[in-house]
């Protein structure tokens, strides 16, 4: 029998999402379902490497706090886990979670795992599969390739969830899918349902930033208020079988929910309006009404959809070099014009050392470092020079912020505060497109049901 | 006289890829017009001749009383290898904000 009203809750939005909200929503948001997104693009890229020097790890590392910390509350009240923290491991990661649940004295939990994003065995072969952002063919960046996951959809998740398991992860799914997958779960939506599809992907989207929906990325002192900032909480929706729909958030949790904050999140990393491509439909937010019912209550309606797409988006991760930094600090009469001739001087040495980039960047953080324009701004009275370049030589890289650090005793009087030289590996993206059929999302149990 | 879309509408920047996407949404709906007539594609464009290449579209989204702008070649080739300390362009409704306009009345 299907509940009257599902509550479905958003416990992380990104992988560095804060803790403490989650746990707050879980013990007092009587929500059924907790989603923890956790996958930025090049995450599952990152956590490749780390399984590729352990084979145990390469799920995303705040698993373990994330789930220690909302396990036993889960566990008590019923509240089935849903979240993409498998990353590029969900087996293992699958693992780590019955691990950390033996742990915490609660037992055998089983975790149904949803596997088949992970095609880079697949795509290896088809290297003429054309590059969504430059056309050019796969074939250009094969040979460096880290990772090829497809964004998978809301029905294999939806599948991991009629396992019954409590708790189901994955590695790459759409975020909105994420949240979808318990609306089919409860209601037995189809995708042939686009009316409802529409709704659920809508509420997903709105979901997915935790929270962006109730105060946070928002706040404009004198003009945008939110009450209670440092205390705000993460929200859920009350879903009903129908597909209509209501966005709230924790009782007595700070922030605010309202039109404005979730007009902000339904239009946030939209394209064309009319065409959010999902791995479950085409959502069309233009029709979409947003309408306050009650404090820190919005009614989400109209969400239109067309039929999903033949294939599913899959993001190549490969290396592409270094980016090198470094930064120092002058204030004080002159300082911008001793941060200008500074960074000539670093460009003059990197340059006597014949290091060339692909890419470089000077910016007087203070001026011009968001915006550019230097020319126009007015000089404040300290400035931070900070220089960056991207190269595939480690030592270039690493040369720019041991150059900038020299500012210290070989460049202009005065400079404070300079950083140690930092040095990162790059890990680029880009996408192609593969048709569903030659995908095998699947589903496998960890545990006993 | 001018104003600002600051004072009739806030504003977020969101990241995929290469492109940002920055919406602008009116406090009070009767301002969607004025925004619809003069808070155009080629305005945008020059508040952002320093930071992207373009091209621009303007989706209007009336219902929502709001635009979403996209701006292709916006983010120095993309979070994962741009060298901007803000990657995502996060701050860039800042300069969405900033544009001036005629008076509306």
């Amino acid at each position: 029998m299907s509940k009257h009203t599902v509550r479905i809750g958003a416990g992380a939005g990104t992988s560095d999402d804060r803790m403490l909200p989650a746990l707050e929503l879980a013990e007092r948001g009587d929500i059924d379902y907790l989603v923890f997104e956790c996958l930025a693009e090049r995450t599952v890229s990152r956590e490749n490497l780390s399984r590729s020097k352990d084979p145990d790890q390469g799920y995303s590392p705040s698993l373990h706090a994330r789930l220690r910390m909302v396990l036993p509350t889960c566990i008590r009240k019923n509240i089935r886990i849903v979240s993409n923290m498998g990353a590029a491991n969900p087996v293992g990661g699958a693992r780590a979670a019955r691990k950390e649940a033996a742990d915490l004295g609660l037992g055998d939990v089983a975790v149904a795992v949803v596997l088949g994003d992970d095609v880079s065995s697949l795509v290896k072969h088809k290297g003429d599969l054309r590059l969504i952002e430059n056309g050019e063919p796969l074939e250009s960046i094969l040979p460096r390739m880290i990772s090829a996951n497809a964004y998978l959809g809301a029905d294999v998740m939806c599948e991991a969830l009629n396992t019954g398991a409590p708790i189901v992860l994955s590695g790459r799914v759409a975020d909105p899918s994420l949240f979808l997958a318990p609306m089919m779960h409860e209601f037995g939506w189809a995708y042939d349902d686009l009316p409802k599809i529409a709704q659920g992907t809508a509420a997903g989207h709105l979901l997915e930033c935790t929270a962006s929906v109730t105060g946070g990325c928002f706040g404009w002192p004198g003009k945008k208020n939110v009450p209670d900032l440092a205390r705000n909480g993460y929200p859920f929706a009350d879903v009903r079988a129908d597909g209509s729909i209501v966005i709230s958030k924790t009782p007595g949790s700070g922030g605010r929910l309202d039109v404005m904050t979730c007009t902000e999140q339904l239009i946030y990393e939209i394209h064309d309006p009319t065409a959010y491509i999902t791995p479950d439909c085409v959502l069309d937010i233009s029709t979409i009404a947003l309408r306050q019912e009650s404090i820190d209550r919005v009614r989400l309606t109209d969400a239109m959809a067309r039929p999903a797409t033949p294939t599913y988006k899959v993001n190549v991760g490969y290396a592409d070099g270094y980016i090198g930094e470094g930064e120092v600090s002058y204030g004080g009469i002159d300082a911008v014009a001793r941060a200008k001739w500074a960074a000539e001087i670093v460009k003059e040495r990197l340059r006597l050392q014949g290091f060339i980039y692909d890419d470089f960047r000077v910016d007087l953080i203070g001026m011009s470092s968001l915006h550019d324009q230097l020319e126009s701004r007015p000089e404040p009275y300290e400035v931070r020079l900070r220089m960056a370049g991207r190269t595939h030589n480690r030592k270039a890289a690493h040369a720019i912020g041991f150059e900038v650090r020299a500012m210290h005793m070989h460049g202009p009087g005065g400079a404070g505060g300079a950083c140690e030289p930092r040095v990162r590996d790059v890990l680029a993206v880009k996408s192609v497109l593969l048709p569903k059929s030659m995908v095998n999302p699947q589903v496998v149990v960890e545990g006993k049901l | 006289m001018s104003v600002r879309v600051y004072d009739l509408a806030h504003s977020r920047a969101g990241d995929k890829g290469n492109t940002s996407n920055i919406s602008v949404i009116c406090y009070d709906a009767g301002h969607w017009e004025f925004l619809e007539r003069e808070l155009t594609v080629e305005r945008v464009a020059d508040a952002f001749r320093h930071i992207a290449k373009g091209p621009i579209r303007r989706y209007p989204l009336r219902n929502l009383k709001a635009f979403n702008f996209v701006i292709e070649n916006a983010l120095a080739g993309g979070v994962t290898i741009s060298l901007a300390q803000d990657i995502h362009g996060k701050s860039y409704s800042n300069v969405m904000l900033a544009i001036e306009l005629p008076d509306p009345k």
